[in-house]
Formats: structure tokens, C-alpha cells, sequence
């Protein structure tokens, strides 16, 4: 018992307990919500401060057996890039319910009682070490997010809630597949286990079998990412997802499938991984200009961010395919700038939806008048959204693309594109909504932020100059993990896996 | 004080401004209840804020003229009748940048002292510590810090910055007074000034890049200021996007500068390049000449050269003051700070550099023919800015580096003050902008008008203004310059008579000759404030006075005292061999004989315009009609703009992602929309299969079991009498068998 198993045991609990809370009381259930997700919260902030920056290794173990036969263990740990997506989660949380409050009517007591548990399910995923234990979170953290479309969503929201469901499991069997075949191989599930079998060369994988492995891993992910073209369940769930589950999709469950990318495809697969970097990369350069100029057009604010989505987690897949520190380290910051910048985008639509009950962009303009504040707050995120530097995107994005420079400069042509594509859907966006003469219904229809509003905002925007001007705080951490993953993806970039014996030691160390 | 330390706090203070400005100003300057926009269709903040119903409010401050008297600066109390705190804010955002300035003179000062005249500040690391291979496999380590570099041609960026700045915000406090959201706009010019500090002293490329990225988002900002009107929103927005294309081609410049030098510091850079391991890239186009082709690219986005030019006639939308400071004297010399910044990048890249030359070259003739027809006052200086900035360029190319900084200097006063001045006009003209509609000024507005005169003056280039010493230098240097050619030098000059024929078309348009007022606005006009009035009389002075850093070498009658600037900047650019090696190249005779020609060609084209637009008015007018297509082509801007729609806009933008958009929709989309039907299409074929193959089969046999069951089942009466009966019969049938057998 450590303190991330607190950190993932408390949101467990919370569910437990906010079923408990009676039906007849709503303002219960939002409070005990707000207060057990702030305390998550602060728990994993204490996990940062008992974090060992200095270490790149895995921390706060803990490895218990769980199913004997098979050989399942309950064993979790946290690097410094788990670290802050676990904080980013446990950020979120809260957020989510803040601005949930007043816009989630019906069901209320359930509503929040899935929120805390798409939390367990979120946080599991990033700290999980053993594959059936990962496999187990990943697909549970499916089951919150479907009920909080399917329930609580738009018109559309049943077929929105089965698209997502069904897409995202359709990779999984893949995952699974190949998790039991690692099984068959190894008579293990411990991640740390099988890597260092393949490391000291116990475990050697033919060069078939690498690739089909590293296949089934990387489209289960490639689907969550979303990679292009396995895109398009998410403008779909976005646009249908309430508010808070569209945040929590957006930027946390997003990051899922760039995690495991960089966390099990790459340290497991490094040939393959390398072999197929350049499809990949081809992929993720299609969908950075692709979504951008989809994004374009779109006249509902929610499938724009959505699109505005697959262009940005493009940059991610770009960056960590160059295997290069900067491009790693760039793809990382950029999963946590799009989780800040992406989620307070789609609180913005969110606070405008509860105000104006539309989603379409023709319903608004003049909005700048009447609410000024919501503007402001809306231009810093578009703002950061596009990569203006002093905010946060501008650093990953600058990272990534210093990154691909360095591994193939005509990359980062076509990459800079989108970066200028970028500006162009969002200020139009941001001049159809908030600038222009203000209507009537938008007039009668538009009061300025209140508090909890604010305590919803204010967090991301801190976030956002933080990261923006002094990414020092958060940057040396990941970028110890990344120098280690790229150390073992160093390893014989020819068809074969072999040891780099300087390795061992550490990663002996890691477990 | 040790200011050289405390070059960080310049962009500090302005920094503080706009903060306190954005957060709580809205507390010290209160809004009225019925803002904005009251009822759709009526426009609710006029652009001048001066409209009949301000009028009271005008002659109130003029009811009370020793208030303006009662201050130092005549930033006061002039408009407490709005607000008791308001008078705050204009103490308190000019008063920051003065704080600035007087900061800049300071260091500036303690910099003429030190023997190398560089002094670098770094205040923490951004990024660091990411190694990488270099593209020559050797490994680097990727660093970016916080850090100021103050050297001369910074010292005299941060100096324009602060000092015209400072003016220009005087110059708002009365220009802006009656507008709403006062605290909003000194807020973004504070920001500004903030973001074009960090531009100028930033020490290395990235930083610089913050600072150009903020600018830009200020110019968006405040070109948007009046952000209800559509075309406000439009030029705002197409301002960004065009920096931004700019801007990419800047960033992959500078990655390409990380990935092959391995530093962004400009000292580093310089270092590296000036080491002697690069040789210049005469042959051809090497990977130096690739790095400051996309640097100049950048370039041509914010200072707005050809073919990115189209943002800054449109960026005229903002308050005057916003054209003045950031569209005419700061933000757009950007880019021609940053290409003299690289100097040892061009240096050593002669391809580009003609490129530059071409470009400038172009630009200012493109512009200057445009700026010829336009009747918005506004238009015509944006197109003169723009002109200026070609010629900027123009001597940037031909390697006359401390020419560029020195036209940018003189250019900083007169376009300032000509905007300044046209601001000042449109204010007492109650907003009107058309120069048709203006004329006969002169009395009635009489300190704008002898500013304007001097401004124009100033850049006609008549000996003795500041714009006649930087421009004929520039003129010079394209005619004797290496780099330079008759032909660029041609272009520069008739482009010079464009200049002077279009700034006196515009001082007889609005100054001179019959009134074309309309009675209504005529009974406003009224001469602006003294905090108007007053820095339009300082910038006159400058106007006047900056171009005597400079006088020609020829002027032996003046000692080299009067022609500081060069030496100035000198070890900015390393230049001093550069410059020695052609000098001797042409003779004297030569140079007076050109700078003749340039006097007398700005003659002749203010006469052209006086004798046009005063003597005889109806000259343009058959002029027009008989050469339409071309006044129809320069009226028209060359069409550049709708070519622009036309191609990126809805074409590859809109066009592309509605296509884009259908393809996601019913190709990818209906990928996935198809297997969910393939699926559903196959379970129903599974279960049409499963309803009458093989549960038929199942039901089939049950019914053949049934048939056969059914004989049988005749049998099953249940009554014993004919079982009994069955019974007997078989008895006997088998009986009968065995007898008969």
C-alpha cells in the first residue's frame, strides 16, 4: 500500500460511496463529487512531491499477485510521464464536475458516480504494469465514457455511444490477442518482466512475429490516438458527449493511446517500431493538414475541436516517430498541452452551450459583447490552442518539430503546415462567435462567467502560462523516461532484437 | 543605477501596465450600462468616438483648458467627468513606457561606454538540455533561455520603441478619450510595447519569436478593437493568418538554424558563422541559403513585403494611434530588424540577399503605384509604409545594413507623425476618411497641418529632412553597392517621385484648395487637444532633426560627429571592412550627380501633384477617364487580393476542407459506417441461415419424426378394448404365420 494506490484507490471508493448517496438529493451527489475528486486531487499532488525527479525508473511500486493461475499480478508504478498524466486526470476530475453542476439535470447521482469512476478507470490505465491488469483498465474505462454519452449525450448519442464502444474494442481484441500470445511466449503479464527478458535476449522475437505484435498493439492504440484514418468515432463522440465527458475524452482518454504507444510499442518493438516509422509518419503528417482543413469547415463548434484534435495528436504520433529526445519530449509535453488547452476549449463550448443551448457556430456572434470575460477566457485557449508561445502548445509543438528537423527536415515542412492552418479555423471560429453585431438571442441569452465557472477556468489557464513560460517544472522528468525508452529502442535497429548490455543495470533498477 | 543589469525591467513595466490594465481596468474605467450594440443594425461605438452626440463632451474639456495646462504631461484629468479613476489609466500606461525609455536612454548611455558595446543579460533557461545529432552528426545540445542582449542595433530598436511609443500613447489618452473601453485598448498598446521590447532585446532567435508572435497578437488584438464591425473582425483575422504563413517559414528557418549550427543565440550564431568554417554560398544555393531564404520569408510576413504585403492596407481598420505605433513605426520593421540581426547569415548568403533586394525593390514600386489612386487617407500612408519598408529591404540586399536601421529610424518619426497627423485630421473631421470629402483644412486645423507639412516633406526627401539623408543613402548604396545594380537604383527612384507625388496629393486633398466638407461635419472641425497636438509637434522635430545622424560622406563640410549612426552600429554588423572595401569604387562626381537627381525628381513630382490637385483639379479626373484599366488596375490594388481569395482562401482552404470534409464523411467515415453495415448485413444473412437452414433443419426432422410418428400415433386410441383388440390381432397374425409357414 503506497500513495499512487491511494491515488487510484480513492476515485474507486468515491464511486462506491456516491452510490450509496440518495437519489432524492442531487446537490449530495455534486458535492461529494467535488470534494473526493479535489481530495484525488491533492493526493496526487502529493505524489509529485514524494516523486524522485533525479530517478528515471519506475516509482511507487507495488506488485501483488492477483490471479494465480494465469499469472495475473495487481502491479502499478509511476514514471515521470505517467506522473503527470495521472495528475492530468485527477486535474480534470474535478473540473468536469464543477462544470457539471448546473447543466447535468437528469440522473444527476449516477452522472457523477460514472465520472469518478472514469477516473479509476483513466488513472488505472496510465499506472497499470502488468498487460492483463493494462488490458483490464483499458477496457474499463470504456464502460463510464459509454454510459456518459450514451445517457447524458445529444440526439445522436446511441449511435455516437456504440461507435465509440465498438471502434475502440475492435482494437482491443487486437491488443489482447497479442497480450496473450506475449503470455504463451513468456508465462508472464509483468510488463517489466517481459522487457527485461527481451533485453538480457531470454526472449527473442522473430522478425514476423515482432512486426504482427507490434501491429496489434500500435492499432489498438492508433484507434484511441486517433491516428488517420481510424478518426472518425471522435467527432462523432465529441459532438454527442455532454460537456464534461467530451473534456474528459478529449484530454485524457485521447492520451491513452499516445501513452501506450510510447510506453509498450516502442520499448517492446523497437525494430519494428523503426521499421514502420515512416508509414506512421506519413499518417500522422495526413492527419496534422487533414484534420486542420476538415476542421475548416465544420459549422458545429464540437466537431471542429474534435478535428482540431486529430491534428494536434498528429504532432504527437510525428514526435515520438523521429526517436529523437526533443521529438519524444515534445510529443509528451504536447499530450499534456493538448489534455490542458483542448479540455478548457471544450469547457468554452460548454459554458456557451449552457448559455445558448446550440452547438452550431451560425447561432452566435457579438458574444464579446455581452460576455466579455467567456471571450477572454475563450481567445487565451484558442490562443494556446494555436500555438502562441508564452502559452503552452507553442513549447511542445516547437519541440516536435525541432524533433522531425533534426530526423528529416521535409517533415517538418508539411508538419508546419497545420501550423498555419491551425490559426486559420480557430480565429475564424473565434470572429464567427464572439466578434460581429450582437443578436438578440444572444444578447438575452448571455451572462458573463460566474464563480464556479471561473474555479472551472482559472486552473487551465494558470496551466497554460505555466507550461508556456517555464516548462523546466515539468519538462526534466519526462524527459529522463524518454532518454531511457530511446535507449531501448537504440537496440539493433537491424530485424533483430538483441541485449544492449549497458541497459540491464537500469532497468534491473526500474523494477 | 546600474541600468545595463536592468535591461530585463524594460519590457517589465509596460508588462505591469497591460496587466493591471486587463485584470482590473475595467474596474477604474466603467463601462456604460447600454455598451454596445443596443439594437442590431446600429452601430454602437463609432470608430473616432467623437459622432455628434460626443461633441458636448469635446468642447467640456475645451471649457477647461487649464486642466491640460496643469500637468506635466497633458495626460490628465481632462475627462474625469467619465470616471474619477479613469485619469488613472492614462497616468499609468504612458507613464510605464516613459519608465521604459528612461530605462533604455539609461542603459544605452552606460552601453556607449563599454569598449565592445554588448552586454548580455540571461535570466533563466526556457528550454535546455535536449541533445541532439547536427545534421554534420556532431552532438549538440538544444538550449533557449530567457536572456536579453542589449548592442547597438537593439539599443536603437528599444529607443524608437519606447521614446515614439511613449508619444503615441499621449497622443491616445486624447484620441481615445470617448471611446468605449479605453482601458482595453491602453492595455493591448501596453502589451505591445511589451511583446516588441522582448522582440528587440531578446538574445537569441526563439525569443524573438515570442516577441513577434505577441506583436502580431496584439496587431490582431487591436486591429479587431472595434471588433462588432464585420470588416474590423476580417482584417484582424487576415493580418494573423498572413504573419502566421510568414511565421512558418520563420520557424523552419530557425530549425534548420538549430539543426545545422546547433545554437539560436545570436551571438553564437554569429560566432559560428563568422568563424571562417562557412564560406559564402556564391555557387549556388546551399543549406545557408535555404535557412535565410525562409528567414526573409518571415520576414515578408510581418513587415509586410510582396507577396505577404495584403494584411497592412487592411490592418488600417484599427484606431488610428494602433496604424501609427505598431503599422507604421514599430511592429512592421520587424522584419527588417531581424534580417539585419541575421547580417552574418546574409552575409554570407549573396543569393538571398538579391532576392531581398528584388523583393524591396519591387514591393516599394508595387506599393508606392498603388498608394498613387487610393482616397482613404489611411490607405495612402499604409501603401506609403508599405513602400518604405520595400525600401528598407532594398538596402538590407544590397548589404547596406546600418542604411536600413537608419531609414527605419527617420521612417519610425515621419510615418508616425503622417499618421499621427491624418488621426488628428479624421478627428476633426468626425471620422470621415475619404479625401474627396476633405480640402481646405489648413486654417482651421492649422497645427496638423504645418506637422502633416513637415512630415511630407520629411518623405518626399527635400534635403534637410530626415527622410532625404536615409533615403538618398539607401538610393546610393543601390547604385554603387557590390550587391547593387542601376537597375535596383532606377526602381528606388521612381519610386521616389511616386512618393513625393502621392504624400502632396494627399496635403492638397486635404489641406489645400476648395472645402469639400459637407456642411454638417464642417460645423465640427475643431483643432485637436494639446495631447494630440503636442506629440505631433515633437515628431515634427524629429522628423527634422533624426536624419543630421547620418549626413552623406559627401558633406565634407560636416565632421564625422555627423554621422554617428554608421559608426554606431558598425560592430553590429561587422561591416567596417565590408564598407571600406568599395568605397573609392565610384567617384564623387558620381554621388552628387545621383543625389541631384533625387532632389530633383521629388520636385518635380510635388509640383506634379500641386499643379494636378490644386491649379487644375480636373487634370485627374480626365486622366481617370482616359486611362481607366490602369486606374482601374491600381484602384483595385492589382487585383492581388481577390488572386488571394481566389486561390488560397476558398480555394485551397475552403474548397480543400469542404472536400476534405465530404471525403471524411462518406469515403473514411463510410469505410467504417460500411463494415458496421457489412456486419449487420452479414448477421442477417447469418440468421435468415440460422432461421431456415440449420434451425430448418432442426424443425425439419422434428416435422419428419412427426410424419412418421403419425401412423403410430392413429394407433394410440387409449382405449383397452382396442389394444385388446390389436393385441388378438397380432396374436393371430403371428399364429396364422407360423401355421401357415
Amino acid at each position: 500500500m503506497n500513495l499512487l494506490t491511494v491515488v487510484l484507490a480513492l476515485p474507486l471508493a468515491s464511486f462506491l460511496i456516491a452510490l450509496l448517496l440518495p437519489r432524492s438529493s442531487p446537490q449530495a451527489s455534486r458535492m461529494w463529487a467535488l470534494v473526493s475528486s479535489v481530495a484525488t486531487f491533492a493526493a496526487s499532488l502529493g505524489l509529485l512531491a514524494w516523486f524522485d525527479r533525479g530517478f528515471a525508473g519506475e516509482q511507487f511500486l507495488l506488485d501483488v499477485p492477483w490471479v494465480t493461475s494465469p499469472n495475473i499480478h495487481f502491479a502499478i508504478s509511476a514514471n515521470g510521464i505517467s506522473l503527470w498524466l495521472v495528475i492530468l486526470s485527477t486535474l480534470l476530475t474535478p473540473l468536469c464536475v464543477l462544470i457539471s453542476w448546473n447543466s447535468i439535470q437528469a440522473r444527476v447521482k449516477e452522472f457523477f458516480a460514472f465520472l469518478l469512476l472514469l477516473e479509476f478507470g483513466l488513472v488505472g490505465v496510465f499506472i497499470a504494469q502488468d498487460l492483463f491488469l493494462f488490458f483490464v483498465f483499458w477496457e474499463f474505462s470504456l464502460v463510464p465514457m459509454y454510459f456518459l454519452i450514451g445517457i447524458w449525450g445529444h440526439e445522436r448519442r446511441i449511435y455516437a455511444a456504440v461507435k465509440f464502444f465498438l471502434y475502440t474494442m475492435a482494437g482491443s481484441m487486437l491488443m489482447l490477442t497479442a497480450i496473450i500470445y506475449l503470455y504463451n511466449r513468456t508465462g508472464t503479464f509483468s510488463y517489466p518482466a517481459i522487457l527485461d527478458m527481451l533485453l538480457s535476449g531470454q526472449l527473442r522475437l522473430a522478425p514476423v512475429e515482432q512486426m504482427l505484435l507490434f501491429l496489434a498493439f500500435f492499432v489498438a492504440f492508433a484507434i484511441k490516438v486517433p491516428l488517420f484514418p481510424l478518426h472518425t468515432w471522435l467527432p462523432d463522440a465529441h459532438v454527442e458527449a455532454p460537456t464534461a465527458g467530451s473534456v474528459m475524452l478529449a484530454s485524457v482518454m485521447l492520451k491513452m493511446g499516445c501513452y501506450g504507444i510510447l510506453h509498450f510499442c516502442l520499448p517492446l518493438f523497437p525494430a519494428a517500431s523503426r521499421t514502420c516509422a515512416p508509414w506512421i509518419v506519413v499518417l500522422a503528417i495526413i492527419g496534422i493538414i487533414y484534420g486542420a482543413l476538415v476542421a475548416m469547415v465544420q459549422p458545429n463548434m464540437k466537431k471542429l475541436v474534435a478535428y482540431s484534435s486529430v491534428s494536434h495528436l498528429g504532432f504527437v504520433v510525428l514526435g515520438i516517430f523521429t526517436f529523437t529526445q526533443m521529438g519524444l519530449d515534445g510529443a509528451v509535453y504536447q499530450m499534456l498541452n493538448h489534455g490542458i488547452s483542448t479540455g478548457a476549449l471544450f469547457i468554452g463550448v460548454g459554458l456557451l452551450y449552457d448559455r445558448r443551448h446550440s452547438l452550431e457556430i451560425k447561432d452566435y456572434g457579438g458574444v464579446a459583447t455581452a460576455a466579455p470575460w467567456l471571450s477572454t477566457m475563450f481567445m487565451i485557449t484558442m490562443l494556446a490552442s494555436i500555438g502562441l508561445p508564452v502559452l503552452n502548445n507553442f513549447v511542445g509543438e516547437f519541440l516536435v518539430l525541432q524533433g522531425t528537423a533534426v530526423a528529416n527536415y521535409t517533415w517538418t515542412v508539411y508538419a508546419s503546415i497545420g501550423v498555419i492552418l491551425s490559426a486559420c479555423y480557430m480565429l475564424w471560429m473565434y470572429q464567427r462567435v464572439f466578434f460581429g453585431e450582437l443578436g438578440p438571442e444572444v444578447r438575452s441569452h448571455m451572462p458573463d462567467m460566474k464563480l464556479r465557472e471561473w474555479a472551472a477556468v482559472v486552473p487551465l489557464i494558470v496551466m497554460m502560462f505555466w507550461m508556456g513560460v517555464y516548462s523546466q517544472s515539468f519538462l526534466p522528468p519526462v524527459g529522463k523516461v524518454n532518454a531511457r525508452v530511446l535507449g531501448q529502442t537504440q537496440v539493433n535497429v537491424p530485424f533483430r532484437v538483441e541485449l544492449a548490455p549497458v541497459k540491464r543495470a537500469e532497468v534491473a533498477r526500474a523494477r | 543605477m546600474n541600468f545595463l543589469d536592468l535591461i530585463w525591467l524594460i519590457p517589465l513595466f509596460p508588462l505591469c501596465g497591460a496587466a493591471l490594465m486587463l485584470l482590473v481596468g475595467r474596474k477604474l474605467d466603467p463601462q456604460p450600462p447600454s455598451d454596445v450594440a443596443v439594437a442590431p443594425g446600429v452601430e454602437p461605438i463609432y470608430e473616432h468616438g467623437h459622432d455628434h452626440e460626443h461633441v458636448p463632451g469635446q468642447g467640456h474639456s475645451h471649457d477647461h483648458p487649464h486642466d491640460d495646462h496643469g500637468h506635466t504631461h497633458d495626460h490628465g484629468h481632462v475627462h474625469h467627468h467619465h470616471s474619477p479613476l479613469k485619469f488613472l489609466v492614462s497616468l499609468i500606461c504612458p507613464g510605464m513606457v516613459l519608465l521604459s525609455f528612461i530605462f533604455s536612454a539609461g542603459a544605452v548611455w552606460q552601453l556607449s561606454q563599454l569598449p565592445h558595446r554588448v552586454h548580455q543579460v540571461i535570466q533563466f533557461t526556457w528550454l535546455a538540455g535536449l541533445p541532439f545529432h547536427m545534421a554534420n552528426g556532431q552532438l549538440a545540445t538544444f538550449t533557449a533561455d530567457w536572456g536579453f542582449l542589449l548592442d547597438p542595433l537593439s539599443s536603437v530598436m528599444i529607443l524608437v520603441v519606447t521614446g515614439i511609443g511613449f508619444l503615441i500613447h499621449v497622443y491616445s489618452t486624447g484620441y481615445m478619450a470617448h471611446d468605449n473601453g479605453y482601458y482595453r485598448f491602453f492595455g493591448y498598446l501596453n502589451l505591445f510595447v511589451f511583446f516588441m521590447l522582448m522582440l528587440v532585446l531578446a538574445n537569441n532567435y526563439l525569443l524573438l519569436f515570442v516577441g513577434w508572435e505577441g506583436v502580431g497578437l496584439c496587431s490582431y488584438l487591436l486591429i479587431g478593437f472595434y471588433f462588432h464591425k464585420k470588416s474590423a473582425g476580417d482584417a484582424g483575422k487576415k493580418a494573423f493568418i498572413v504573419n502566421r504563413v510568414g511565421d512558418a517559414g520563420f520557424v523552419l528557418g530557425m530549425l534548420l538554424m538549430m539543426s545545422v549550427l546547433g545554437t539560436v543565440r545570436f551571438t553564437d550564431v554569429n560566432a559560428v558563422l563568422r568563424s571562417g568554417h562557412y564560406t559564402p554560398e556564391v555557387a549556388g544555393f546551399g543549406v545557408l541559403s535555404v535557412m535565410s531564404v525562409l528567414m526573409f520569408f518571415g520576414a515578408t510576413g510581418k513587415s509586410a513585403q510582396f507577396p505577404l504585403y495584403v494584411w497592412l492596407p487592411d490592418a488600417m481598420e484599427g484606431p488610428t494611434p494602433v496604424s501609427a505605433l505598431i503599422h507604421a513605426a514599430t511592429m512592421v520593421t520587424a522584419g527588417v530588424y531581424m534580417v539585419a540581426r541575421s547580417s552574418a547569415l546574409f552575409q554570407l548568403t549573396p543569393h538571398t540577399s538579391s532576392i531581398v533586394a528584388a523583393v524591396g525593390a519591387f514591393t516599394a514600386i508595387l506599393a508606392a503605384s498603388i498608394a498613387l489612386v487610393q482616397n482613404d487617407i489611411k490607405r495612402v500612408l499604409a501603401y506609403s509604409t508599405v513602400s518604405q519598408l520595400g525600401y528598407m529591404f532594398l538596402a538590407l540586399g544590397v548589404g547596406a545594413y546600418w542604411v536600413a536601421i537608419f531609414h527605419l529610424f527617420t521612417h519610425a518619426f515621419f510615418k508616425a507623425l503622417l499618421f499621427l497627423g491624418s488621426g488628428s485630421v479624421i478627428h476633426a473631421m468626425s471620422g470621415e476618411q475619404d479625401m474627396r470629402r476633405m480640402g481646405g483644412l489648413k486654417n482651421k486645423i492649422p497645427i496638423t497641418h504645418w506637422t502633416m507639412f513637415v512630415g511630407s516633406v520629411a518623405i518626399a526627401g527635400i534635403p534637410g529632412l530626415a527622410g532625404f539623408f536615409s533615403k538618398d543613402e539607401i538610393l546610393w548604396q543601390a547604385y554603387s553597392s557590390p550587391q547593387g545594380s542601376q537597375a535596383l537604383w532606377a526602381v528606388g527612384l521612381v519610386t521616389a517621385g511616386m512618393t513625393a507625388f502621392y504624400m502632396w496629393r494627399l496635403m492638397n486633398m486635404t489641406f489645400y484648395g476648395k472645402s469639400r466638407v459637407t456642411k454638417e461635419v464642417e460645423s465640427h472641425i475643431h483643432e485637436s487637444p494639446v495631447s494630440m497636438t503636442g506629440p505631433l509637434t515633437v515628431l515634427a522635430i524629429g522628423s527634422v532633426l533624426a536624419g543630421w545622424l547620418g549626413v552623406p560622406k559627401l558633406w565634407t563640410l560636416f565632421g564625422e560627429g555627423w554621422r554617428s549612426f554608421e559608426s554606431w552600429l558598425a560592430p553590429a554588423f561587422a561591416s567596417a571592412a565590408v564598407e571600406a572595401s568599395k568605397e573609392g569604387a565610384h567617384d564623387a562626381s558620381t554621388e552628387w550627380i545621383l543625389m541631384g537627381v533625387s532632389v530633383a525628381i521629388a520636385i518635380i513630382g510635388i509640383t506634379v501633384a500641386r499643379y494636378f490637385y490644386h491649379h487644375k483639379p480636373e487634370i485627374p479626373d480626365s486622366l481617370e477617364k482616359s486611362l481607366k484599366p490602369l486606374h482601374g488596375l491600381l484602384y483595385n490594388k492589382w487585383y492581388v487580393d481577390e488572386v488571394y481569395d481566389f486561390l488560397f482562401v476558398n480555394g485551397l482552404c475552403k474548397g480543400g476542407g469542404l472536400a476534405l470534409g465530404a471525403f471524411d464523411r462518406n469515403v473514411v467515415d463510410g469505410g467504417v459506417n460500411g463494415a458496421g453495415w457489412l456486419t449487420r448485413f452479414t448477421s442477417r444473412i447469418s440468421m435468415w441461415w440460422d432461421k431456415w437452414i440449420i434451425d430448418g433443419a432442426v424443425r425439419f426432422s422434428s416435422f419428419l419424426v412427426k410424419m412418421l410418428s403419425y401412423p403410430v400415433c392413429i394407433l394410440q386410441t387409449g382405449r383397452v378394448q382396442a389394444y385388446a383388440f390389436f393385441i388378438l390381432v397380432g396374436a393371430m397374425a403371428f399364429l396364422g404365420y407360423y401355421v401357415a409357414r
